[in-house]
């Protein structure tokens, strides 16, 4: 790697240098726990040591043919799923008011909104708990879509609210001009410019809903265990193959999400610099 | 339709332009209003609502008003320096009896054996060996010859200190404090004061994780931010990447390196750098490099943004102007990074006090933080006054810190509006 033109003296070098060396090394260590999982779930033997005896799909099949697993695999899809469209909703229409409003509550109702993100996971699914368990929510899809929900909802105000902050509000004033109806203005106009910043904050809903324990760990009756909560029980007890073969799993679907989020964001950028 | 427009449709009403223009923003104000009220409604109903009901239970003192009802009205008017008179003896054996039928004498004897250690026991065998209502008059001598205990002015300061509807006690206990029979608030026992120590744990934690991840991020940041686009998108992946991958499947793979037989003991072996396996999970360096392995992104991520944004042209004048690299590195480049260090540190802290899987699966028993115990009382030993008030604590530390980060964040993005 070459040092940037404007290095000129021997202890620039020296500092750039050290900075690539100590940068290469917290690399690994970012790194270093996933690729150290990875080869595991393809090993032969049931010790998750190296060197590997050999090389099989056996853990995987393990994971296909459990019936613990596939169940919480579903769970998590469903879950996922749900909560996703729900935020979604809830808060592409939120993002939108807020894009127009303009009172001295704004900030207020922002916090509010956003404090899902920030309150610790323990304490939420504390009162959830308490809230919950009258009302016979606790134990049920609906009640885990329905925190699920209010924890990923923030992620799409704000993916949603960071596109609108570009939206060019004319172009919803030509539609009304020429005669459209709002909601006819929102579908073809409106929609189709902020679906980008949607996508990503339904994807961002999706891994927030499938990658969340805590409320699960409170509120899911054996019913509804979901993915990581199979995950968290099976590292308590010990540490089978079978679990390293669900998070390669987990993370092939992060990976995934995180290669459709960059794309949409580069379709984005793209899409601003024509504008511009 | 041209001349409606110029003219106005509702021109004719004679209504000024003026105030039609604002009837029109204020409907549109209304509709925008409209727009959040589903999420505002969903939040209450989700969010809100379980934080103010936690918030409640931390002073919530239900149980002994509603099994002893007229034990807890008859010592309304107790002065609590003598014995307390025998209507209230009476109206407590009324009570017990009462409890005993609807079987409820063990959610009175729980909280009341938080307020005075034994007090289970007292009720137990008072409620065994109660038979009947005693005659009138008798009262105070039935129940003290049932268990002398009644003759103790400090078991019948615990029902009225219980005696609610509302009480201090949890949160001072949060605290590790506790009223004696006078009221006064004192320090708690030794053995009941352990919060304050796990407070000073989960805080120590938490900040050496966020020094850990300022010492690890800022060369990454620096490195990124300096880069050609090209390359530095490149390697942000290394960063991306573990950002999104399931927090459960970090921890699992830090315990499969760092566990006896694990990845990182063998290679330490084989290379020949220790004999035996170093202990380097289920302990406190378990806890932190875990933690820093999580956290690490939402350092790097802000660091980078605010390096970002640092013009090399100030690096550059002040070599020109005859700075020694360290010098202008010392005095022109950090100065400008300290709103990204204050942010990501910030954000890591309080990321990191909120903690609760990653200790718990990794940590040892003397490396859990306040989530922990939050969780165990509310699941385990069902003591929900003490999990709510210990949670109302951390949510106020969280909610302080949070609303400084906002201030900060806020702030540079009005000096970065201002630089563009």
């Amino acid at each position: 790697m070459s040092a940037p033109r404007s290095l000129r003296t021997p202890s620039q070098r020296i500092a750039w240098n050290a900075t690539i060396v100590v940068s290469t090394l917290v690399f690994i260590f970012l790194m270093a726990p996933i690729l150290a999982i990875m080869p595991l779930s393809f090993s032969s033997g049931s010790y998750l040591t190296y060197p590997l005896p050999g090389l099989s799909l056996r853990w995987y099949d393990d994971f296909l043919n459990s019936a613990r697993w596939m169940a919480s695999l579903k769970n998590s899809m469903i879950i996922g799923v749900a909560s996703a469209t729900l935020s979604v909703l809830l808060g592409t229409l939120a993002a939108l008011g807020l894009a127009q409003w303009k009172s001295r509550f704004k900030p207020l109702v922002l916090a509010v909104v956003l404090s899902p993100v920030v309150v610790p996971g323990v304490i939420t699914a504390v009162g959830l708990y308490f809230f919950f368990a009258p009302i016979g929510l606790t134990g049920s899809y609906l009640g885990l879509i329905l925190a699920h929900t209010a924890l990923a909802t923030p992620f799409v105000v704000i993916t949603v609210g960071a596109t609108l902050q570009s939206f060019d509000t004319n172009l919803a004033r030509a539609a009304a001009s020429l005669g459209a109806s709002p909601l006819y203005a929102f579908r073809r106009v409106i929609l189709p410019l902020i679906l980008p910043g949607l996508a990503s904050g339904a994807l961002f809903a999706f891994a927030t809903s499938f990658d969340e324990v805590v409320i699960v760990l409170f509120m899911a009756g054996p019913e509804q265990r979901t993915l990581p909560r199979e995950m968290f029980s099976g590292i308590r007890e010990n540490i089978s193959p079978t679990i390293t073969a669900a998070a390669v799993i987990l993370t092939t679907v992060s990976v995934i999400l995180l290669a459709t989020m960059e794309a949409l964001r580069r379709r984005n950028e793209r899409l601003k610099g024509r504008g511009a | 339709m041209t001349e409606a427009l110029l003219t106005g449709v509702d021109a004719p009403t004679g209504v000024p332009l003026r105030r039609r223009l604002k009837r029109a923003e204020r409907a549109r104000q209304v509709k925008a209003l409209a727009l959040v009220v589903p999420l505002l409604l969903f939040l209450l109903l989700t969010f809100v609502g379980p934080i103010a009901s936690m918030l409640w239970r931390a002073v919530d003192d239900w149980e002994v008003p509603r099994v002893l009802p007229h034990t807890v009205a008859a010592l309304a008017d107790w002065n609590g320096k003598d014995l307390p008179d025998e209507r209230a003896y009476a109206a407590l054996a009324d009570d017990i009896l009462a409890a005993r039928a609807a079987g409820t004498v063990a959610i009175a004897s729980k909280r009341l054996n938080y307020a005075l250690n034994g007090f289970r026991t007292i009720l137990a065998s008072t409620s065994r060996n109660l038979k009947t209502a005693p005659e009138p008059g008798t009262a105070r001598e039935t129940l003290g010859k049932i268990n002398p205990a009644w003759r103790d002015r400090g078991t019948w300061s615990a029902i009225k200190g219980a005696g609610g509807p509302m009480t201090s006690f949890y949160l001072l206990a949060a605290l590790d404090l506790t009223r004696n029979a006078d009221g006064a608030i004192v320090a708690a026992p030794p053995d009941q004061a352990i919060y304050r120590d796990v407070f000073a744990r989960t805080f120590t934690i938490s900040f050496g994780v966020a020094l850990l991840c300022l010492i690890l991020g800022f060369p990454v940041a620096y490195l990124l931010a300096t880069l050609p686009p090209g390359r530095s998108n490149l390697l942000m992946i290394f960063v991306l990447l573990p950002f999104w991958t399931s927090l459960l499947v970090r921890t699992c793979a830090w315990i499969v390196l760092l566990q006896s037989n694990g990845v990182v003991n063998d290679g330490l072996r084989w290379l020949g750098i220790i004999d035996a396996p170093l202990r380097l999970i289920y302990n406190r360096f378990g806890v932190y490099v875990a933690m820093t392995h999580v956290l690490l992104p939402f350092m790097i991520l802000p660091l980078y943004s605010s390096m970002k944004a640092i013009s090399p042209a100030y690096m550059r004048a002040a070599a020109s102007l005859g700075a020694a690299p360290v010098t202008a590195f010392l005095r022109i480049y950090l100065p400008q990074t300290l709103p990204g260090i204050g942010a990501g540190g910030l954000l890591v802290f309080i990321l990191a006090l909120g903690y609760y899987i990653t200790p718990a699966l990794v940590g040892g028993g003397g490396d859990q933080m306040i989530s922990y115990f939050i969780a165990l009382y509310t699941t385990e030993t069902a003591n929900w006054g003490l999990a709510s008030a210990l949670g109302a604590v951390l949510l106020l530390a969280t909610l302080l810190l949070a609303t400084v980060y906002g201030k900060l964040v806020q702030g540079q993005q009005v000096t970065g509006g201002m630089k563009n």
